[in-house]
Formats: C-alpha cells, structure tokens, sequence
C-alpha cells in the first residue's frame, strides 16, 4: 500500500510537471488572477515580447484603486491610470477583465469563488499574498511577486519550494459571537506572525468543519498573517453546496466527475505532518489586536502588555507599538475609544460577514463615522435585496461601493493620523490605513459593537436576543 | 539581473522586528513606474516626518546592508518593497526570519535573504550598535563578516545559483516548453472541470 499522503501531498503531486534540485518544482497554474498592481509583471513581458500564454486561464479585476463612491468620474489622476492600465493590459492580452461598472467586480479573492473560478484541487496564483483565501475550497493557492506574476503569465507555471505541512485543529464548538476571524488572530497570537513560516496549513477539526464557506475563507485568508505560505481546507459537502451552479464551476456531467474527484482531497488518516497544533474553540473569545502586527491580539476582556514587566526586546517592541497606537501600558482593552469603524476587505466582507454585522446594529445607531464594503458587486446587491443596506445606513454609517478600500487606502479611502479605528480588515500593520492611522482588527460582530458603543467593546451582551 | 558572488559594503542596524512590506514602501506610492527610482520611498514614513522633514535614521546613502530581527519583509506581495531597497542601494538583508514572498521576491531582484539565528542577529546588531561599519557577505562560503563577527548564513542552493548566475526563471522555465505542453495536454484529458466553464 502507498504511504498515507496529506492533502498537501496530494494536490502538490497533481501540478508537478518537473522537480528539480532541493525540492524545487515547476507547478501547473489553474487560475492566475491578476489585478491593478500588476502592472510591473505585465511591463515585464512586453519588455520581452512575451504574449500570455493562456489567457483563458487568467482572469483581471478592478479592486485595489477601485473608487467606492463615484465610481464614474475619478479624479485622483494616478488611481484612474492604475484602473486604465489594467484595461488595457487585458484587452491586449485578450484576458477577461471585470471592470468597475461589471456586475461581476468585487475583491479579487471574494469573486473567484462567486464566479466559481476556484475550485477545490486548483492550483491558485495571485500577485496578492492573501491569494491564500482561496485555499478554504481544497485549492493550493498562494501570492506571488511581481517576477512571479510575469512568470505566470508568460508560461502558465511557478517554481516553488515545497512547503512544510502543519496541520490546525481546531475542536469543540465556539460560544456566541465567536467565530473565524476569532480562530485566526487567537492561533497567531499563539504562535506568532511567523509562527507558521514556510509552512502549508490544513486547517481541520470539528470547529473548521462547522464553518460556513466564508468562515473558511475568513481563516484561510489570515493563513498568511501568522507567516503561513498557504493555509487549506479539504472540500467537504459544504464545498459542494457553495460552488454548484457557479457561473464558472463545471456542470452536468462533469460536476459529478468533479465531485468525485474533489471528496477524494483529504489528508489519509495517519498522514505524517511536520507540526500539529490543537486548539479548544470553546476557550476562545472574540479577540481585538492592541498593536501593529496580527501577533498583537488578546481577548477582548485583556489588559495590554506593560513593558515594565518583560525582557528588555520584547519590551522595546511593546512600548514601540504602545506609542504608535496611543495606549497606555497595561491598560483594559475594552472601554477604549475609537474614532471610526471600517466592515470590508478580503477577510470579512462576504455576505455572511454583512449580515452578522448588521444583526448587531439593526435598529441601533452607530456612535462614530464608519463606512461598510461589500466584498463584490453582487455581494452588495444581494446584501440590498435582504434589506442589510437600511441597517447600516439608518445606524448612520456610510454604504458604499466595493473594493478594497481602507484595508489597504490605496483608492482614496483613508483615516486621518492618529485616528483609531475599528476594522474588519486584515493588518494592523504602522500606516496601513493611512499615516499614523490606529487599527484594531477584530470581527465584523465586534466591529459592529464598536460602533454602537463607541468603543472596544464585547459583543456578547450585545447579542442577547439576536441571531447573529 | 546581474549576478554576484561576494559583496562588500557598509552595514546599518535596524533593531526592530515585523519590518513589513507596508512600512518598506507605503502603498500611496505604489502607483509610481519604477523607471523613477523607487530608493526614495524606502521606510518613507519611518525616515521623514508627515512634513518630508528627514529623521535620525540608521539607514544612509552608503549602506548596502541591513542587519535586522525577525519577520523581515512580512506582509503583502508588493514586489515593490524589494524595489525600495534595491534602488536605494540595498544588496544584502540579515535577519533571523523572512516573509515568504518577500524572500523570493529578493532573490529575483538579486537582493539576498540572509538568515541567521536570532543570537547572531543580536551580536551582529551589537557590532552595528555605535554605526556603520564594514562588511562582507559571501555567496560561495555562505557567511557574512562584520566587524569581527563571521556568521554562516542560511539560504536554499537553488537560491544561492540564482543570484550567483543571476538567472531568470522565464528563460529557465521556457527550456521547459516541451514537458510543459505534455503535461497540459495529459492533465486537460484526465480532468477537463480544472479548464473554467465558457472558455475554449
Ligand atoms: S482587501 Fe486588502 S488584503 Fe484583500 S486583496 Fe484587497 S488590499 Fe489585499
């Protein structure tokens, strides 16, 4: 009998096309999604004259600099040519570009699934590091750089160094207003922000199994935050449920061909994995980041480290990030005051994550300015067709078109410096969010409870009576 | 990509970890062509005030070496943050650990990924304490010298022939072409569902 083989294994094995020295092999690329930042890779191959070398595989959309109010008339000259850039690129390249006013637009790694462009034992490149995202349905997904992306789409391959394999369990079940983006910072404050350095996750456990697509999603995404090269899920009946009938998922037969092929991805019982971790979802609590690394995260009934009381390093980073986000050494978290809240990004903006937000504040109103994203275009139509959009505009925030936004403000959207915000994102990383801006990543509940409260707060009493 | 086997250079310390890739070079300036320079963004927020006033930084116009803790370049994709550092001056980034993509960003642009210890790391930054100070990082013997330190460096061989011989995957990787093909053709045949829905 063959040796038990992980999923990472397996779907490794699946792309190979040739292995060369120290574990260096040449990968087949199913998808590559390219976006406005990817104007170098193409500069690359117009350099050498290169064409892409299947179009039909490569897919562009506007989300970076993707303007969210106003969408027809941008008037920041050097967001307009980034969008135009992209444009032009794919029409001459002959790729499929989803465009601003293209029902199909939205987050590069929220419409791949939507449009059923991933697929469980894909493999995934995006010159995006959250390209790990994808990894929720059974993919190998993971971001590349810029050389990488002209790479990719001059030969339709990558080279890679096969990563490590390191398996997350995640058991029990999780008590009210907890859930993924709770599992993800609470592991990387476990561990670290490269704690799982050079490492494929598989997430698995009774906890990840529960999980809605977009809560694996929301884990996978973070996959990269804790320095993991790629994080998984094998695909399972709620795989199945979320991509059929996808605008680009097989159909008729070759679903069910697919099918077969996709339950088959699992890690065999007694695969061998390089490092295990097991976590108790029932012992974690809904978690805000106090500093400027995802590392920095405590439950959000924590008190903030106090430098006085650690080893001179470590101290040095503390008091760093203490001064950058204007805390008080040791003080409670909850209770602190934010400026405004920001519900978006890759990691929690999908339809799941409006609705669990707008749960919270429906029929309340929102102490602070704030702005809420959908995640796609489609996700804020479907979120207006069940009313969410009310919520969140009679709460007093702003409802706005989708992109990235102030997850990265690259299109405009940006907090004034020393502005403390509230943010589903996924970085909390000094000027992210704008120079000298504050951010505290925490779910969109918990988000949701900053608004209405004003400040970092737990959602739980919140919940009390509500279905989130 | 020119490729180099030994580099000799004046080192700078940044003792700080989670140096990532937003702090390397802020995203506002992401939309600018390269044929710029993209040497005067590098730590932008870190070396200037809001008002472009330049601040104490560790980092001048000499230093071609940067020893620092660890998570190094961690972060987004942005190729960009190599960019910063490669067009500043930048050869050589020591540290204990590297975002992924970072680090194979580097190699592409000829920019080493040193890895050492975190001890190491320490004393390097020990000897970089009082200011620059010399350096040599050799790519044939693996190791770095500074002041009167030498440290061995980690760094995988298919890397180091890389920036040796300044490869570039594109030419490698078309010597390929054949294998390439087949492999498609077979892979097609055996799961046609991998080709998305519409497409030909
Ligand atoms: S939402 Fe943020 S993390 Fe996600 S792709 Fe956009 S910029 Fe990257």
């Amino acid at each position: 009998m063959n040796a038990p083989r992980t999923l990472l294994d397996k779907l490794w094995n699946r792309h190979e096309i040739v292995r060369g020295d120290e574990g260096t092999s040449l990968l087949w690329v199913d998808r590559h999604l390219v976006h406005e930042g990817s104007h170098h890779a193409f500069r690359k191959l117009s350099e050498r004259n290169l064409p892409v070398a299947h179009p039909e595989l490569t897919v562009a959309v506007v989300d970076h600099y993707a303007p969210t109010r106003h969408r027809d008339r941008i008037t920041d000259p050097a967001q307009k040519r980034m969008i135009d850039t992209l444009e032009e690129n794919a029409r001459r390249h002959g790729l499929t570009c989803f465009g601003l006013d293209d029902p199909r637009q939205g987050i590069v790694h929220v419409i791949g699934p939507e449009q059923g462009l991933t697929l469980p034992g894909l493999l995934i490149n995006c010159g995006d590091s959250h390209t790990s995202t994808h990894g929720a349905f059974g993919a190998l997904a993971f971001g590349i750089g810029a050389t990488e992306v002209a790479h990719v789409l001059a030969t339709q391959t990558i080279w890679q160094s096969r990563p490590k394999a390191m398996r997350i369990r995640i058991e029990g079940t999780a008590g009210p207003g907890v859930g993924a983006k709770d599992f993800a910072l609470g592991w990387i404050a476990r561990l670290g922000a490269d704690g799982a350095h050079g490492h494929a996750i598989e997430y698995a456990g009774s906890a990840v199994r529960a999980l809605s697509m977009e809560g694996r999603m929301t884990l996978c995404n973070l996959s990269i935050e804790g320095g993991g090269r790629l994080g998984m899920i094998a695909p399972d009946e709620t795989t199945l449920a979320y991509l059929e009938g996808r605008p680009r998922a097989p159909a008729g037969d070759e679903w069910q061909r697919a099918c077969a092929e996709w339950l088959a991805l699992t890690s065999d019982d007694g695969a061998a994995f390089d490092r295990e971790v097991t976590i108790d979802a029932a012992e974690i609590a809904p978690i805000v980041t106090w500093g400027t690394s995802p590392e920095d995260a405590l439950p959000i009934d924590g008190h903030v480290p106090d430098p006085a009381k650690l080893a001179p390093r470590e101290a040095d980073n503390v008091r760093d990030a203490l001064d950058y986000m204007g805390l008080t050494a040791g003080q409670k978290l909850a209770g602190t005051p934010v400026d405004q809240v920001f519900i978006g990004s890759c990691t929690n903006a999908r339809i799941e994550d409006l609705r669990a937000a707008a749960a919270v504040l429906a029929g309340r109103r929102s102490r602070v300015p704030g702005m809420v994203s959908p995640g796609s275009t489609a996700v804020k139509a479907r979120a207006e067709a069940e009313g969410l959009d009310r919520i969140f505009i009679e709460a007093g925030l702003d409802w706005v078109g989708s992109g990235c936004s102030m997850c990265v403000a690259m299109n405009g959207d940006i907090a004034a410096p020393g502005s403390r915000v509230a943010s589903t994102t996924n970085r909390n990383f000094k000027g992210r969010q704008g120079r000298g801006a504050r951010t505290h990543l925490m779910s969109p509940v918990m988000v949701a409870a900053a608004a209405v409260t004003g400040a970092l707060t737990d959602v739980r009493p919140l919940l009390k009576g509500r279905k989130p | 990509m020119k490729g180099w086997t030994r580099h000799e250079g004046m080192a700078a310390g940044l003792p700080q970890e989670n140096i990532d890739t937003d702090q390397l070079i802020p995203a506002r300036f992401m939309s600018a062509p390269r044929s710029e320079g993209y040497g005067k963004f590098l730590l932008h927020d870190l070396r200037f005030d809001a008002d472009g006033t330049p601040r104490d930084f560790p980092l001048g116009p000499g230093t071609s070496v940067v020893v620092t803790r660890r998570n190094f370049g961690s972060g987004s994709s942005r190729e960009a943050a190599v960019y910063a550092l490669v067009d500043f001056g930048i050869r050589v980034v020591v540290a204990p650990s590297f975002g992924d993509i970072f680090a194979s960003n580097a190699v592409n642009n000829g920019l080493l990924p040193a890895r050492v210890t975190p001890e190491m790391a320490e004393q390097l930054l020990g000897q970089l304490a009082a200011g620059p100070v010399r350096v040599v990082a050799d790519l044939e013997t693996g190791r770095i010298r500074i002041g009167d330190e030498s440290v061995p460096f980690d760094l995988v061989r298919s890397w180091r022939d890389k920036l040796i011989n300044g490869w570039d995957d594109i030419d490698l990787t078309l010597r390929h072409r054949a294998e390439i093909a087949t492999f498609a053709e077979r892979y097609r045949r055996a799961s046609p569902w991998t080709w998305p829905r519409g497409t030909g």
